[in-house]
């Protein structure tokens, strides 16, 4: 039926970046070998040196716009853990804790949600068969799964309406040249329907709940941070100033963060919840439920990695984190791994197959906090068909734990929660096996990813609540501290820090390392979940985890319509801006090109 | 006024005073005259959908997810009323070789008249920083500008270089405009910039087919004729000297000015103040952090987002300071500019319902 040949996937789209697929398949169409490629290199590390490390956050926020607050915040936590090391007594006020907690929660459902329905729901949903839906039977259909008020017929029938004014007019957008009527898509009209009208609801609802970041930050994407606490001061007590008007005076609705300000946070946690519980949840299993195939590829390396994240007591007590830390090696979840972070065996980056040269021979891992870079593109000279994997052939490095590759993200966490015994996960990864009636090796799967990531959904979305509530307790008893201005002003610091700063991102385990001497970074390396999951093979020729995924049982039907390829890596929610990043220790200068 | 526009929207429930409302309130941010609005309304309802190709380069994707921000327009309004989005990688369904296809095709039918919209610099170091689908960035630039009737550089990177370019500009990040000489290009700068300021651009070449009135710097000078400190709220703290020491302090919580906190909201030019963030919930210095200045060419090398600017409440001297941190090219030019919109507001009419429906 077909021959053997390499597949080209480039732009990968509906993802965060530049990456490219170049797969191999055998005569029967399926992946024999597959090569993922970061295509776009900035430097921002480069960028950092030299810079004040209170700084850093800005512009190590920038590595990604989507998964906006995550490099912001595991780049402040590196400078507080510096200090932290440098001076034990450093910590950041309880109400900042909860606050960042409240951010990152509400970060990882934005996105969550964000990503199933507009980057990867077109994976499992054929928009044009909407059109063939009976809106009655649509409405009957969702009411079936969910109570979620916005299911009468008419609802449906708009949404048709819609979509079907769109495509008579015949501009198809970004709808067009797509994959409509493959045999791949398996819903029925009226489940597509239902997830398309939930493409444009969801898109309204995300609008909304940023509002969280934009009072606590100021702005999204990319809400404010500061080392020492959070930026935005609680303004609820009454202003005792003198001068004209509520703010002349000061005091109360003075910040974002007053009453209203408040009222706007607790109302964007229920509409969190409320979205997650009756449209995010109930469609993610409905349609998983005509996917089981699915369950049965994709699963990748059977090793996870998290770093942990949202403490209930701080950033320094990781056993008071929702999300645990650990290793799991070989889908073996009696034995939690523990990570040593500054062990220099442990964490390493390699650059074998990446665009970079390490002073002492590329075969060699390097722990981050010696960690060293400088560019070296030997890549064909684009215009290019091919890439050349058997050399260097991506900008992502191969980060590795004792030498192991790992998979970072939901799958990972819900893992590690169920490991660790956490009561919710384990009734959430229960349900949704009964439900979909598959054994538990199915959640090793792309299918498992995906189901993974609505269930952590979940579970943050339902946390939130009580960090609210603390966060009201703690200013109720007059507890109004944000920030930490001890060792603000870096000319108290000491001559030499360095400090990791952990945390999870919605991709996966993020850390950011840095050096600092004399108040200046001297080193700064972001490993990130992407490079984890994205990077290319290592000096032993191990895949990474999208390699090794999509080795796993992937038959094309027709090796020019690569939806397999698409399903399987958008399981992983590619974030590539985040994967690629430099740093150069001598801080040699570059080329720089002026064009006139 | 009719049209196919006008009759899809009443089937989706929206009427025409909505529509007409949305318009007035769009020409009325833009300082634009009364007959604007009407002639927006009217363009926007035209038949074919103009065709929008958007590009990414060294970018972080923030600038697309603010535009997925917007609330009036909404994206998603956007793509079924007013443009047709041909190419748009974050969002779009298809992939690689199908992806490429619909890309062609929209630059082969709507060649001349297609609008293209750019985030991210494009790197000059080596053509190996940056590719896509095997091409290089500054190859697909040049290729998509040919047939582009304008372009719309959106966030600092596209306009300025942006963060790849701040020093040592490891890659040799430039801007749109360093590259295309022979196109109209606006800039829209932000880190990222806010979705109104992107959406209100987009509608007004949609109706008049030409670019808004820019400054200096290639900006809209509608939305960034004004400092963040001209019409910052917490102004007249300023002009009383009373400023936040902390992030936590008395002054802080009473909502002080933070410019020894290291705010730039004296140098930069933004509409942040007045527009607000998210749907008007808040902005940054409502949530008690100075202004980073990020509409401002090379902010990122502007000497510290946490140094006070070291200048007194003298305009003359302002602008001096401002030079000092590197923020202030154009500070005079930009300083004429407020006149101008000055002069266009007291001139300007307010804009009813009844002149639209007129």
């Amino acid at each position: 039926m077909t021959t053997a040949q390499r597949v080209v996937v480039d732009p990968i789209t509906r993802i965060e970046g530049h990456l490219r697929i170049e797969a191999e398949t055998d005569a029967d169409g399926k992946i024999t070998s597959a090569y993922s490629a970061g295509t776009m290199v900035r430097g921002i590390e480069i960028i950092l040196r030299g810079r004040d490390p209170r700084d850093a956050w800005a512009f190590a926020q920038r590595i990604c716009g989507v998964c906006t607050l995550v490099h912001g915040i595991a780049s402040v936590r590196s400078v507080e853990d510096a200090l932290h090391r440098a001076i034990p007594s450093y910590s950041i006020p309880a109400n900042a804790e909860l606050i960042r907690n409240l951010m990152i929660a509400a970060q990882f459902v934005h996105d969550h949600v964000m990503h199933f329905y507009h980057l990867h729901a077109l994976d499992w949903v054929d928009v044009v068969s909407a059109l063939k839906a009976d809106p009655k039977a649509t409405s009957a259909l969702a009411q079936s799964i969910s109570g979620y008020s916005k299911s009468s017929p008419g609802y449906f029938a708009d949404a048709q309406k819609k979509v079907k004014t769109f495509v008579e007019q015949g501009q198809l957008g970004i709808f067009a040249n797509a994959y409509w009527g493959h045999p791949a898509y398996k819903l029925p009209p009226e489940a597509n329907l239902m997830a398309v009208a939930h493409y444009l609801d969801a898109l309204a609802w995300q609008r909304d709940v940023v509002k969280l970041h934009a009072i606590f930050g100021g702005k999204n994407p990319h809400p404010n941070f500061v080392v020492g606490g959070v930026p935005s001061a609680i303004s609820v007590q009454s202003g005792t100033g003198s001068g004209k008007g509520p703010y002349h005076r000061g005091g109360q609705d003075a910040t974002a963060l007053n009453m209203v300000g408040l009222q706007t946070v607790a109302n964007v946690i229920k509409q969190m919840r409320e979205f997650v519980d009756q449209v995010y949840v109930p469609d993610t299993l409905a349609i998983a439920g005509f996917y089981k195939d699915w369950a049965g590829r994709g699963e990748g390396l059977g090793n996870f990695l998290s770093f942990g994240d949202l403490p209930a007591k701080g950033f320094w007590d990781p056993d008071s984190y929702l999300i645990p830390r650990g290793i799991i090696l070989n889908r073996d979840l009696s034995t939690i791994h523990p990570i040593d972070l500054d062990a220099d065996n442990e964490i390493q980056e390699y650059v074998s197959h990446s665009w970079y040269t390490y002073s002492e021979g590329d075969a060699q891992g390097l722990h981050p906090f010696r960690g060293e870079t400088e560019l070296n593109y030997t890549g064909p000279k684009p215009p290019y068909e091919h890439l050349d994997v058997a050399q260097k052939y991506s900008w992502l490095k191969s980060p590795r734990w004792k030498g192991h590759a790992m998979e970072v993200g939901p799958l990972a966490r819900v893992l590690m929660m169920v490991a660790k015994g956490d009561k919710q996960a384990k009734e959430l990864v229960d349900l949704t096996l009964k439900t979909l009636d598959v054994p538990v090796d199915a959640l090793y799967s792309t299918l498992g990813r995906t189901a993974a990531r609505t269930l952590e959904t979940k579970i943050l979305a339902d946390a939130m609540q009580g960090w609210f509530d603390q966060l009201l307790a703690n200013i109720k008893a007059g507890d109004v501290r944000t920030f930490n201005d001890q060792y603000w002003d870096p000319s108290t610091w000491p001559k030499h820090m360095q400090g990791v700063g952990l945390m999870e991102a919605p991709r996966g385990g993020l850390s950011h390392w840095i050096v600092i001497d004399d108040a200046r970074i001297s080193n700064y390396q972001a490993v990130v979940p992407s490079t984890w999951n994205a990077g290319p093979r290592d000096a032993n020729g191990q895949p990474g985890a999208y390699e090794a995924a999509l080795q796993d049982n992937h038959v094309m039907h027709d090796p020019k319509q690569p939806i397999e390829i698409l399903r399987t890596i958008h399981s992983f929610d590619p974030c590539i801006a985040c994967a690629v990043h430099v740093t150069d220790p001598d801080g040699e200068e570059l080329v720089q090109v002026k064009i006139k | 006024m009719q049209g196919p526009l006008i009759d899809t929207l009443a089937r989706q429930g929206v009427t025409r005073r909505t529509f007409l409302k949305y318009c007035a309130t769009l020409a009325s941010m833009m300082a634009l005259p009364p007959s604007a609005g009407r002639a927006m309304a009217e363009a926007m309802a035209a038949a074919r959908r103009p065709s929008v190709i958007w590009l990414p380069f060294q970018e972080c994707t923030g600038c697309t997810e603010s535009i997925t921000r917007s609330h009036s327009p909404t994206l998603e309004g956007m793509i079924f009323d007013m443009i047709s989005l041909d190419y748009q990688v974050t969002i779009m369904a298809a992939a690689g070789h199908q992806a490429e296809e619909a890309l062609r095709n929209a630059m082969l039918e709507n060649d001349g008249k297609y609008l293209l919209v750019v985030d991210g610099s494009i790197p000059m170091g080596d053509p190996g920083y940056g590719t896509h689908g095997g091409h290089s960035f500054v190859d697909h630039l040049q290729q998509a500008a040919k047939g582009a009737a304008a372009i719309i550089a959106v966030g600092t990177c596209a306009s300025y270089g942006g963060i790849p370019k701040a020093n040592p500009n490891p890659t040799g990040a430039v801007s749109v405009s360093d590259i295309i000489k022979d196109k109209p290009i606006v800039n829209i700068p932000g880190c990222p910039p806010i979705p109104v300021v992107m959406t209100g651009v987009l509608a007004h070449y949609l109706t008049f087919g030409s670019l808004p009135e820019l400054d200096a710097k290639g900006r809209p000078k509608a939305f960034f004729g004004e400092t963040i400190h001209d019409r910052c709220y917490r102004r007249p703290f300023y002009d009383q000297g009373k400023f936040a020491k902390t992030f936590d302090d008395e002054g802080a919580r009473r909502g002080w000015c933070l410019f020894e906190l290291g705010c730039k909201g004296p140098v930069t030019y933004n509409a942040c103040a007045t527009v607000k963030w998210n749907g008007g919930t808040s902005w940054p210095v409502e949530s008690g952090h100075g202004c980073l200045g990020c509409s401002e060419p090379d902010f990122w090398d502007a000497g510290g987002f946490y140094k006070a600017l070291s200048v007194p409440a003298d305009p003359l001297k302002l602008a001096a300071a401002a030079a000092v941190v590197g923020a202030g090219a154009g500070v005079a030019v930009s300083f004429a500019n407020r006149a101008k919109k000055g002069a266009a507001k007291k001139a300007h009419q307010p804009i009813t319902l009844a002149d639209l429906e007129k």
